[in-house]
């Protein structure tokens, strides 16, 4: 099988006037169509960075980005991306917040506007579809986030750690749902975060960094023993602890 | 609505007795002014010729309205200053826009803005009269004068401080720069626009007046200087009195149109 994605030897490092720091060194793996790779690495090791590099807003200094064989631009319409924060704007209803992106790129089609209609039903957004963003609780703002990303049909979703803003029961509660959803509409992921728990009840791959700058320490296949996946029952998996231990350790012989 | 209980009752009550008690002292600090200054003036503790008196300005006042001279001096001032303000608005948010999309050119005229914003106006206004001439147009400046840099330096200082990952988010979902300042930035400015303004109209108000002290033959500001160079102290008061409730009425109407725009959004 062809990969997805492949990203082969990326490096870049950040300027300022005071000096030069590398951020990623020689990063390469592949993503498999249908995968959801997890990526951890200690904080400030440049995770958000190589995201940013892999959906097309950074350019690399060295190495390639490749999307079914073809390199990844700005704004790459193939790429969804999750903040970490759900951006929802204030002034706009949450039917509008999930309607930007089809605005900019221009894409009010009735497909489109038929599919957002399905997944609001779907996904219990529908009630609030002319609520105000403060009005919703945070698991359904990340919910109303998602199918803003979703809307455009991308071939890729991108999780800049969507869930470190939530408190801990919310966190848990969302990121079941979230995973559910992605495994529910088939897309693939890379989610990136710090959080171990996270990434091995998500993740069908977990790929680790070292600290900056950042290189590829080990990618660890994620098979728990556990009928019908989702992140939550993951979490009761017996062999959790160990894949928990084996990332640990590997974390920290590269710090 | 559940019934209250007493204390919570209590508490109100009070509130509103607070409420009342500084409404009633408020009014009651204006009208001892009042009796106090018509006083002293009739048993001559002050001079009534220099100070007048509020009965001497009431009777002024009357008698302008009956000569309709005071009503051209009045909406003379108060369209100069409302189409200043107009300016104010088109040209601060324009200029403000052109420098967010274009940071280079707004670091090379940072220095020029904060010189030019902390210059006090009213030395520019005889050059003003020099050349533009004696007229309308340059009072209108010299309005706009008074509030253009600092709305421009501080819209663009608002704009700047809009939150830059709701910039990634836009560039996340293919939008350019154009994209970010019509979806994020002009709308999540409203408020800051919107008390920029309010402050501005009666800014333009005193750049209005600075104008027409020297280079004008109608408006209150006219009125003030021709009645205090003829002795006419009654009129200056008077004017002074009107100024205020011009400025209080033109913050009035902001204040209403931005509690509005502020319940809509």
């Amino acid at each position: 099988m062809k990969p997805l994605l492949e990203v082969r030897e990326l490096s870049l490092s950040y300027h300022t006037p005071s000096g030069e720091t590398p951020a990623l060194s020689h990063i390469s793996f592949d993503l498999m169509p249908g995968e959801f790779l997890a990526i951890v690495g200690p904080s400030g090791c440049g995770k958000s960075t190589l995201l940013n590099v892999i959906c097309g807003l950074l350019e690399p200094e060295k190495g390639s980005v490749l999307m079914n064989g073809t390199p990844v631009s700005r704004g790459d319409p193939r790429m969804g991306y999750m903040l970490q924060k759900d951006h929802l704007l204030e002034w706009r209803t949450i039917y509008k917040n999930i309607l930007l992106g089809l605005e900019i790129r221009r894409q009010l089609t009735p497909e489109k506007l038929f599919y957002i209609e399905q997944m609001l039903r779907t996904y219990g957004l529908d009630k609030f579809r002319s609520a105000r963003p403060s009005q919703l609780s945070g698991g359904m703002r990340q919910r109303a986030a998602l199918i803003r990303t979703l809307a455009l049909k991308p071939e890729l979703l991108l999780l800049d750690e969507p869930f470190s803003a939530l408190d801990y029961q919310t966190r848990l509660n969302v990121s079941d749902d979230i995973g559910r959803i992605l495994k529910k509409e088939n897309k693939p992921a890379i989610l990136v975060t710090h959080d171990i728990s996270e990434a091995i009840s998500m993740a069908d791959r977990v790929i680790i960094l070292t600290s900056r700058p950042a290189t590829v320490a080990g990618i660890i296949p994620i098979e728990l023993t556990v009928e019908n996946r989702t992140p939550l029952s993951s979490r009761n998996a017996p062999d959790f602890k160990s894949y928990f231990n084996q990332i640990w350790k590997e974390l920290n012989d590269h710090a | 609505m559940p019934e209250l209980s007493p204390a919570q009752k209590k508490y109100l009550l009070q509130k509103k007795r607070e409420k009342y008690l500084v409404n009633i002292s408020r009014i009651l600090l204006f009208l001892v002014f009042l009796i106090l200054w018509e006083i002293s003036s009739r048993f001559g503790w002050i001079d009534s010729f220099i100070f007048s008196s509020p009965w001497a300005i009431l009777k002024n006042f009357a008698e302008m309205c009956r000569d309709q001279s005071l009503f051209v001096h009045i909406g003379i001032t108060l369209a100069e200053t409302l189409i200043s303000f107009f300016f104010v608005v088109l040209l601060g948010i324009g200029t403000a826009v052109l420098l967010w999309l274009c940071p280079k050119l707004s670091r090379v005229l940072e220095p020029y803005l904060v010189i030019l914003n902390s210059l006090p106006k009213s030395a520019l206004a005889p050059l003003l009269i020099v050349w533009l001439g004696a007229n309308i147009r340059t009072i209108i400046v010299a309005g706009m004068s008074v509030a253009i840099f600092g709305s421009i330096i501080n819209l663009y200082t608002g704009f700047r401080e809009t939150d830059p990952d709701k910039g990634k988010l836009i560039a996340t979902l293919g939008g350019t720069r154009r994209d970010e300042l019509l979806k994020i930035v002009l709308p999540s400015s409203i408020p800051l626009i919107l008390s920029i303004m309010k402050v501005n109209i009666g800014l333009c108000l005193v750049g209005v007046i600075i104008g027409e002290f020297i280079g004008a033959r109608q408006g209150l500001g006219y009125l003030i200087i021709y009645s205090s160079q003829t002795f006419k102290l009654t009129t200056v008061l008077m004017s002074i009195l009107i100024l205020c409730v011009i400025a209080m009425g033109l913050y009035g109407i902001l204040n209403l149109i931005e509690k509005r725009c502020l319940k809509h959004s």
